[in-house]
């Protein structure tokens, strides 16, 4: 795929929960493999734009466009509902940062990993377990424990599962909301390390929020700062982290404790 | 009758069999013809007509209380009720037999209020309430089955929001019903669902076939016989009309299979019907017999004229 036009482009998006804002003109590109970071305090609305963004949630107003796989350009929200469906769960991956989001617990760790195969029609078992045993191990899990329930897993093997199974369908574009929160820091630091070469290898490419300056700045090529709905401030993320302009984005960079 | 199916007006046979009643021997006073009144049943039947115009699909309908509790065929009835014709040959089977109680007194309720001819012979039937089986003789045109259903909604126990499951049929997503399947295979080696065996009917519409056995499933895939069901407690009727597909789900790997026994009928030396173990002592002597009252007793009698007429010795069953 070229990079002659964005993968996404939205354009003056905005969410209002009643007389609240949840994010403001929110306009954003994103393009094929690469990996945008959006931060901000909490509150924010960095989850709401993301949201918004991988039509869970429809926006109050503003365009969203998306190149698909066959090359045609699709306003997300001039589909039908099953074309919106069709295309979250060909084209798309939704990593929640908490897997009991993502995942199912009452059925096997291979089952959920095998569930999205199936979603785009794969009707061979034999495959299917082939699949979720190749998908585990590319994220470090025992393909061994295919059979068993996600409630035996750790926290960190449980986010590295939800990553296998949005992987499996071989994605454009990830959603990644807080994929490191909650959990500890070698474990986040392994995770990252996980997440950084399969985003590299498979060339997908990955709008990721955090609050965490440090993930943003070991996974995102871009940056997005947001306050209080809006962007106030964009580029690349090292430009961004080293030389903020705006006094809120400073005073976020100053914030960070140093180790 | 007249509005859903001319069903059944020639087909009363003159010499009944044993259980048939002709005529209107004893009609219950007060009671409009077989129990419903009109506007229900009118009501009914526009669901019906919906049903078999959309197969598979699960059409919603005012359900009445009847003289009976959920779960014992409140639904079946009232779809029995509302096509029901003083000229219909009644037949009612409880998992395969005419003369248990679910059986006997739906029977009964129908002769009273109706005063309508029943019958055991399949054959002989133009309606069949079922709960839990499909006959072993093969069904013909012109006929209707109407099932009992407890629980109409194939993906209720994968997926518990109605809200949810209805945009799961519209939007035809039904890879959570394979999702159980998968967990069947990787935990039991093979699908071990056994019954309630979820079908795709027209290649559209996931279906619930009620709990009748997988053994069942491969007969209701073009069956010449009209095929309604009814949930009473649900409130929803949905039909397979005549000669229409109905494919078991399952994997390419994996296929449909029907169970088999190593055991034939020890009545009728059946190898080839849907066998019941029925336990004799409390000492652990069991018996395998058909679960088809009718079919078992049609066989054992045939060979018992071909007995009379040939050989003393009874005929060698077939292989199974």
């Amino acid at each position: 795929m070229s990079a002659a036009a964005p993968l996404l482009s939205a354009r003056g998006v905005s969410k209002h929960y009643g007389v609240h804002t949840g994010c403001e003109d929110v306009s954003l590109d994103i393009w094929p493999g690469e990996v945008v970071g959006i931060v901000g305090e909490s509150g924010s609305g960095k989850t709401t734009l993301l949201n918004c963004l991988s039509t869970r949630l429809v926006p109050t107003s503003g365009e969203i466009e998306y190149q698909r796989r066959d090359g045609q350009s699709v306003n997300l929200f001039r589909l039908t509902e099953g074309e919106r469906r069709l295309l979250a769960r060909t084209e798309w991956g939704v990593v929640h940062q908490n897997p009991h989001q993502g995942l199912r617990m009452n059925v096997s760790a291979g089952a959920n990993v095998a569930e999205r195969l199936m979603a785009v029609g794969m009707r061979h078992y034999g495959r299917l377990r082939e699949e979720a045993g190749h998908w585990m191990g590319r994220v470090e899990l025992d393909a061994g424990r295919m059979d068993e329930s996600p409630e035996t897993f750790s926290g960190g093997m449980l986010q590295r599962l939800q990553i296998a199974r949005n992987l499996a369908i071989g994605p454009r574009l990830l959603f990644m909301d807080e994929p490191t929160g909650g959990l500890d820091v070698s474990v986040q630091a392994r995770l990252l390390d996980l997440l950084r070469t399969l985003v590299q290898d498979l060339g997908v490419a990955a709008l990721l929020v955090t609050h965490d300056l440090g993930v943003a700045r070991l996974l995102a090529q871009r940056l997005v700062v947001m306050k209080d709905g809006r962007v106030i401030e964009s580029g690349l993320t090292d430009q961004v982290l080293d030389d903020p302009q705006q006094p809120y984005t400073q005073l976020l960079v100053a914030s960070v404790l140093p180790v | 009758m007249k509005p859903v199916e001319s069903v059944g007006a020639a087909a009363r046979p003159a010499g009944m069999s044993d259980t048939a009643v002709t005529g209107t021997p004893h009609l219950m006073e007060g009671y409009n013809f077989a129990y419903l009144d009109e506007q229900t049943k009118r009501m009914v039947r526009r669901s019906i007509l919906k049903a078999v115009a959309i197969p598979g699909h699960q059409v919603p309908f005012g359900s009445r209380e009847m003289p009976l509790a959920y779960g014992w065929g409140t639904g079946g009835i009232q779809v029995t009720a509302s096509i029901l014709g003083p000229d219909d040959v009644l037949k009612v089977i409880d998992q395969g037999a005419d003369d248990t109680t679910n059986a006997v007194s739906i029977r009964r309720l129908f002769e009273r209020t109706a005063g309508v001819a029943t019958t055991d012979h399949t054959e002989d039937a133009t309606i069949i309430q079922t709960r839990h089986r499909v006959p072993e003789k093969p069904l013909r045109e012109r006929q209707i089955l109407v099932y009992q259903v407890p629980i109409p909604e194939p993906l209720r126990f994968v997926e518990p929001r109605e809200l949810e499951t209805r945009r799961l049929h519209a939007l035809n997503e039904y890879d959570l019903m394979h999702l159980k399947l998968y967990e069947d295979i990787a935990k039991h080696g093979h699908i071990a669902t056994t019954y309630d065996y979820p079908v795709l009917v027209h290649g559209r519409y996931l279906m619930s076939p009620s709990p009748i056995p997988k053994f069942d499933n491969p007969k209701m895939h073009r069956n010449p016989a009209l095929q309604l069901f009814g949930a009473g407690r649900e409130k929803r009727i949905y039909a397979v009309p005549p000669y229409t597909e109905v494919r078991s789900l399952d994997f390419e790997d994996h296929p449909f299979e029907i169970q088999h026994w190593e055991q034939q009928c020890e009545i009728c030396g059946s190898g080839e019907s849907f066998l019941d173990e029925v336990i004799l002592d409390d000492h652990g002597r069991r018996m395998f017999v058909c679960s088809d009252t009718d079919y078992c007793r049609t066989r054992r009698d045939t060979a018992a004229a071909g007995q009379a007429a040939a050989s003393p010795r009874r005929a060698a069953p077939e292989e199974a």
